[in-house]
């Protein structure tokens, strides 16, 4: 087989896993777009918020520690212990939990009924406190993130992929990261329960129905307001998910909160209300962006990863504004 | 009949009306400062079909949004099965056993018609998160139990050919009646339908009319409805009550109310001065 086949079979396999972590994200976007009609511009900072506090949590960080010594000159910095990764990721789920309620009760509740652009405005405002909470409780340095997921190269992939080359000499193996492949599993999973309890759930049930009618929803006995705090929970559990990914990937940082913007593109794709949508668009984006990189990129200098998601959706925007998997839009004349 | 006894009765028919079921004692709701109901008593009793008319405007369906906790009266009491009823949220009345419709249709239209009727039972399902996801034992013996009442509910109303139809597709007069069944699917003690006849034609008030009579008849419901067409709720209903610009102007069996004068003004137009 030639190189250039190869590698970019390589290549597209690597754009898959990280389209998978692009999905990620998204996810966390469809579930509250969904459910509220919100379009939550904070997603990206959640899973900043979310990374940064596992780690803090983890380390056993006294959390607003800095705030705490200036006020009373104390020299707090640590409680001295360090929990395993399970205990962290338990308690950091509970603190989005609590998170998602506070954004429900304070933010939220006041705002209901009101156009989706205060919404928006709403979630905007929402990122920057919650990136200025995120610094002043653990602190603004790059953290490094170690739940104990396997990283770096799969040996036993290169090995047994090796045939593949038939021969050709230049040819090792695939080259994946372990840490994506987990990634992609951990997807599925979570894809595939949130399906299940969107749709066969009294729950789930009942977040659709308030998605779609808050007076109809409240006439069959539905509090909306316990279906908001679950909808966020539940996407700041998902941000947990993308953040623990992301983080261990390249560092619980600042940039963290970037990957929302690579998740409008993946959004446009498959459609805002599509929990499938959003993983096939991810893929697409993920996959897309890589190839083009590897055939193209070196033409125009390469670095098209930068936008060519974005141009891709703007695309897909011109003939399919409702996006793969959208529910489509039907103009009644 | 204007007594507020607790005793039922029984009517022309020959149906047995059970004791009072609900009763509403000097209820008076305002907007900032205009009344939409100024001190307001009535009743309705068990298995009674019970009427609210007027003319446009005169609060009833402010009436009936107090009565499903939507509205929070200033003044007045709600008593509900011989007690004072708090201060409810929607959500929570409708626990009560308290279904409704609305006047301007409120269905879930990204689901199909069965998913609909299916919500109705939500306050039914009692089973964990984990054994629904999974749908063991438990789970799926009441999901089971669930689709065969929304089902019955659905032949009931004769919408069995557009049970797995989006409702956004359906024709008005059909959206109506899926609304119904949904309120229905609850199996409430109170039925509360709000001019569940608007917008429709001849034939379409006379189907709705059947349904009404025939959920009384065959589930035993109680109903009260409210509706601006006074032909239609006179052929209907058991009692009726009166409202004319927030105010309860007569109360009675639909032949005391078509011969009072005070609702024969309301309806011919007598300037108000």
């Amino acid at each position: 087989m030639s190189d250039n086949l190869i590698f970019g079979a390589e290549v597209f396999l690597n754009g898959l896993m990280a389209g998978v972590l692009y999905a990620l994200v998204a996810l966390g976007f469809v579930l509250i777009y969904k459910a509220s009609g919100i379009f939550n511009y904070a997603q990206g900072v959640m899973a900043l918020f979310a990374a940064a506090t596992l780690v803090g949590i983890m380390k056993g960080q006294v959390p607003f520690s800095h705030l705490i010594n200036a006020i009373f000159g104390t020299d707090l910095h640590y409680f001295g212990w360090h929990l395993p990764a399970i205990a962290g990721i338990l308690l950091t789920a509970a603190v989005m939990v609590v998170l998602a309620w506070l954004v429900q009760k304070f933010v939220f509740r006041h705002l209901v009924g009101q156009e989706p652009i205060i919404l928006f405005m709403a979630t905007i405002g929402l990122a920057y406190f919650l990136e200025g909470v995120s610094d002043l409780m653990w602190g603004s340095e790059i953290k490094k993130l170690d739940v104990g997921l396997p990283q770096g190269a799969s040996f036993w992939l290169e090995e047994n992929t090796q045939w593949l080359g038939f021969g050709n000499e230049n040819f090792y193996g695939f080259f994946i990261d372990k840490l994506d492949m987990v990634a992609t599993a951990i997807a599925a999973i979570l894809v595939l329960s949130l399906v299940i309890f969107s749709q066969y759930t009294k729950q789930g049930r009942a977040m659709r129905a308030v998605a779609d009618d808050h007076q109809a929803a409240l006439s069959v006995g539905i509090n909306l307001n316990f279906i908001w705090v679950m909808v966020w929970s539940l996407a700041g559990f998902v941000a947990l998910v993308a953040g623990i990914m992301w983080g261990t990937k390249s560092g619980v940082q600042f940039s963290l909160s970037l990957i929302a913007l690579k998740a409008l593109p993946v959004l446009m794709l498959g459609g805002f209300t599509s929990i499938p949508g959003a993983i096939v668009g991810g893929l697409i984006i993920g996959v897309g962006e890589k190839l083009f990189e590897f055939s193209v990129g070196s033409l125009v200098g390469g670095a098209t990863e930068n936008w060519f998601a974005y141009v891709l959706a703007l695309i897909f925007l011109v003939f399919r504004p409702q996006g793969l998997f959208g529910e489509k839009i039907i103009e009644r004349v | 009949m204007n007594d507020m006894s607790t005793e039922g009765y029984t009517t022309e028919d020959g149906r047995k009306i059970g004791g009072t079921l609900m009763e509403m004692k000097n209820i008076t709701l305002s907007f900032g400062g205009v009344k939409a109901i100024t001190d307001i008593s009535f009743d309705i009793k068990e298995g009674e079909i019970r009427a609210i008319i007027g003319p446009n405007g005169a609060g009833k369906s402010s009436m009936l949004n107090v009565i499903s906790g939507f509205y929070i009266p200033q003044q007045g009491e709600v008593w509900y099965k011989g007690e004072k009823r708090p201060q409810m949220k929607p959500y929570e009345v409708a626990r009560l056993g308290i279904a409704r419709t609305f006047q301007n249709i409120a269905l879930f239209d990204g689901m199909s018609v069965l998913d609909n009727v299916m919500t109705g039972r939500l306050n039914h399902m009692t089973t964990g998160l984990f054994a629904q996801g999974l749908w063991k034992g438990k789970a799926e013996a009441e999901e089971v139990e669930n689709r065969e009442k929304a089902e019955k509910i659905i032949d009931f109303l004769e919408i069995q050919a557009i049970r797995k139809t989006p409702v956004s597709r359906l024709p008005y007069g059909l959206k109506k009646r899926v609304e119904l069944a949904r309120a229905l699917a609850a199996e409430p003690s109170l039925l509360l339908l709000d001019e569940p006849m608007a917008g429709m034609n001849v034939e379409e008030k006379e189907d709705m009319s059947r349904f009404i009579l025939d959920v009384n008849d065959e589930f035993g419901t109680t109903i009260a409805l409210i509706e601006h067409d006074m032909g239609v709720v006179m052929d209907l209903s058991d009692r009726v009550v009166v409202m004319d610009y927030g105010k309860k102007i007569g109360d009675g069996t639909p032949d005391e109310v078509r011969n009072n004068q005070a609702v024969i003004d309301a309806y011919l137009g007598v300037s108000h001065d």
